[in-house]
């Protein structure tokens, strides 16, 4: 019963050419299905599909401006998505990453808006400290409701969003207002700017790729070493495999599931702080633009892999940035994306039974006393 | 503000009550039908969503509520069909593939949406109808028998649904399979089978409950019509102990404290609208902190069968 297409044993001694062709090829055919399905949505909505997909492209990485805001939708779904892999790996379904998006932006408009007195250099870092801490609290509830109390994540994590929404909302709405619409009586649902010293660099002139960008892939790199070079890691990924072998070997279950959901709830924070000092510069409503939920698409895709989530969440930032083209260009509504994204979902999730028998066979194969573990 | 707690309010809020529990029930006693099954549908808000939307479409354009609610119940059943050959037959990790029928939900009824109608537009749901007699009886009456005809079938659900779990053989054989699928496999019953039969039964409903907001509570569509009520129905059935009277008394908390915060906001109580709008969400997470009911979980629930392993 583990959280996804789970293929990959604890320990990979040697590289596993068979494994890295599947893991790539299902969620490429996966995805290249999902859009020939698109294709006939165009049809039937008389859209021309080439057209409606060359505009994607061009959108997304047809111009300098579209390919740095392709990678800037991927910063947040790269960070959202290494907060997925740690949960799925432990067995934790977390659909909370929209709320703590929230969570760690609501902190970075707060923090730097009290502290505006200080440098950038230190600004910036503690800035995403509490961020991430922030949104690492919101992923803490559920994860200690389940690993305590058995409080089954998915639905805990569903509630933890609408109640960061609404908190949001009450925030922009009185605290966080900006004083200046306050003044003059627009009262936009939206903070003041932060101090300029808390904005990222942009690292193309004249767009919006910010240095948030580097920070993700530092961590995408991070993660992996966590997952597969530490003992905590390794105690993580166990217990998503099986959590009463894990159990009877001495792991503690319910700390590793409590971890797992901190921690991806710190990464989904963290998404937020990029948002917020890395783009917008403001907290506003509709922020997170569905990342926590596309997030957990990328990740997927990626094969729960950090690694291979940094090109699937590049894929995945350049859809998002290339429907926006489309919409203009062939007038079919972006939703179209969303529509596709969930297709994608389906088709990996339901491809997985292929390729956990075919792990199976060849776990058989090299040590038979592994196959009962294997779900 | 001292009226609020007269009789007329408070028959005011419970007969509210009664109108936003309705989708919760539909959805939420169809979803216990594929959990009994051993089947978490996840993507309940996705179904809502897109049947929602397909009652109303056909409503606006036929005039007909009735092909509405049929509308909503056919693409409900192409849902669960999705849903069961993804999770059933293909053996998904069910908590994603429902993620994903949901956003398919999201997308495609946000898409339809905007290429068919674009504007909102509304339609004439369906009327209140008095319940003879019954719905003259002071203060009982114009609390539950006053209201349109998908609330009445909503609440008559709730016996219906009961006494096909616990009445009926089909009602074994679902809790057989969502139990111990291998002993119900050997024999003889076709847990594929009865898998499909629940997740399609609770994706048809949960189409009903889409129409119940798109044409009876609201009356009209926009994008996430639903925000999330998909989501709180699976919590219910969770919270309900997977019985449809626990489910019954779930849908009726969540609403109270749903009604009872709109009728304060209608009466001008001085509560910050996120702060009101996030109370039953805070509830629902303690509710399912002290009731966890782990006893009656289906013993199989979330597992895919697989003839031959234990």
């Amino acid at each position: 019963m583990s959280a996804s297409a789970d293929v990959h044993p604890l320990r990979e001694s040697r590289f596993d050419w068979g494994r890295v062709v599947l893991n790539v090829f299902l969620p490429i055919a996966g995805v290249i299905v999902a859009l020939l399905i698109g294709a006939i949505f165009l049809l039937l909505l008389k859209a021309d599909p080439l057209a409606a997909y060359a505009a994607m492209a061009r959108g997304a990485v047809g111009t300098t401006f579209g390919l740095t805001q392709t990678l800037v939708k991927a910063t947040p779904l790269l960070l959202v998505g290494l907060g997925i892999c740690i949960a799925f790996r432990a067995n934790m379904i977390n659909i909370g990453g929209e709320g703590q998006i929230i969570a760690g932006a609501i902190m970075a408009t707060w923090f730097p808006l009290t502290f505006h007195s200080a440098p950038g250099w230190l600004l910036i870092p503690s800035t995403m400290l509490a961020g991430f801490m922030a949104g690492a609290m919101w992923g803490f509830v559920p994860g200690i409701l389940k690993a305590r109390l058995n409080v089954n994540e998915i639905l805990s994590t569903v509630m933890m969003n609408a109640i960061a929404l609404q908190l949001m909302n009450l925030l922009l709405q009185g605290p966080l207002m900006d004083p200046a619409a306050v003044k003059q009586g627009t009262f936009l649902a939206q903070s003041a700017q932060l101090p300029h010293q808390v904005w990222l660099a942009r690292l193309v002139p004249r767009t919006l790729l910010h240095s948030g960008a580097i920070v993700a892939l530092v961590f995408a790199g991070l993660v992996y070493l966590f997952l597969w070079r530490t003992t905590i890691g390794y105690a993580i990924r166990a217990v998503g495999l099986n959590p009463d072998a894990s159990r009877y070997a001495g792991i503690n279950v319910s700390t590793a599931q409590a971890l797992s959901m901190t921690l991806a709830g710190g990464f989904a924070g963290l998404a937020g702080v990029v948002e917020v000092i890395g783009v917008q510069h403001r907290l506003l409503e509709g922020l997170t633009s569905g990342y926590g939920f596309t997030g957990i698409v990328a990740a997927l895709l990626g094969g729960l892999h950090p690694l291979g989530l940094i090109p699937a969440s590049i894929l995945f930032g350049g859809l998002l940035v290339g429907a926006d083209t489309m919409q203009r260009a062939v007038q079919v509504p972006s939703a179209l994306i969303t529509a596709i994204l969930g297709l994608v979902v389906l088709f990996v999730s339901g491809a997985a039974l292929w390729s956990r028998k075919w792990a199976a066979r060849r776990m058989t194969f090299q040590h038979p006393e592994s196959e009962k573990s294997s779900p | 503000m001292s009226g609020i707690f007269s009789i007329a309010v408070v028959t005011g809020i419970l007969n509210t009550m009664m109108g936003l529990a309705t989708p919760f029930l539909y959805a939420a006693l169809g979803e216990t039908f594929a959990q009994k099954s051993g089947v978490v549908n996840l993507g309940v808000d996705g179904i809502m969503l897109i049947s929602a939307y397909a009652a109303f479409y056909v409503a606006l354009i036929s005039g007909n509520l009735w092909l509405g609610v049929l509308a909503a119940a056919i693409v409900g059943l192409g849902m669960g069909l999705i849903m069961s050959f993804v999770s059933v037959t293909l053996k998904a990790e069910q908590g994603v593939s429902g993620i994903g029928l949901y956003m398919f939900g999201l997308g495609m009824s946000s898409l339809l949406f905007k290429v068919t109608i674009g504007t909102v537009k509304t339609v004439v749901g369906f009327p209140q109808v008095k319940v003879p007699l019954l719905g003259d009886i002071p203060v009982i009456g114009p609390i539950f028998f006053r209201d349109s005809l998908p609330v009445y079938g909503a609440f008559l659900l709730v016996p219906i649904a009961w006494w096909v779990l616990e009445r009926t053989t089909l009602g074994l054989k679902i809790k057989a399979v969502g139990q111990n699928p291998a002993a119900a496999d050997s024999v003889g019953i076709s847990v594929d089978g009865i898998r499909y039969f629940s997740v399609c039964l609770g994706a048809i409903l949960a189409g009903l409950a889409g129409a119940s907001l798109s044409i009876s509570q609201l009356n009209l569509f926009q994008d996430n019509l639903t925000a999330g009520q998909g989501f709180i129905a699976v919590a219910l059935v969770y919270f309900g102990g997977w019985s449809p009277f626990g489910v019954l008394a779930g849908a009726l908390l969540f609403s109270v404290v749903n009604s009872f915060q709109l009728w304060m906001q209608v009466l001008g109580a001085k509560i910050p609208s996120s702060v009101a709008v996030m109370l039953p969400y805070l509830l629902t997470i303690a509710a399912l902190t002290v009731t966890v009911n782990r006893v009656r979980q289906p013993a199989a629930l979330n597992k895919p069968f697989e003839r031959g392993e234990s």
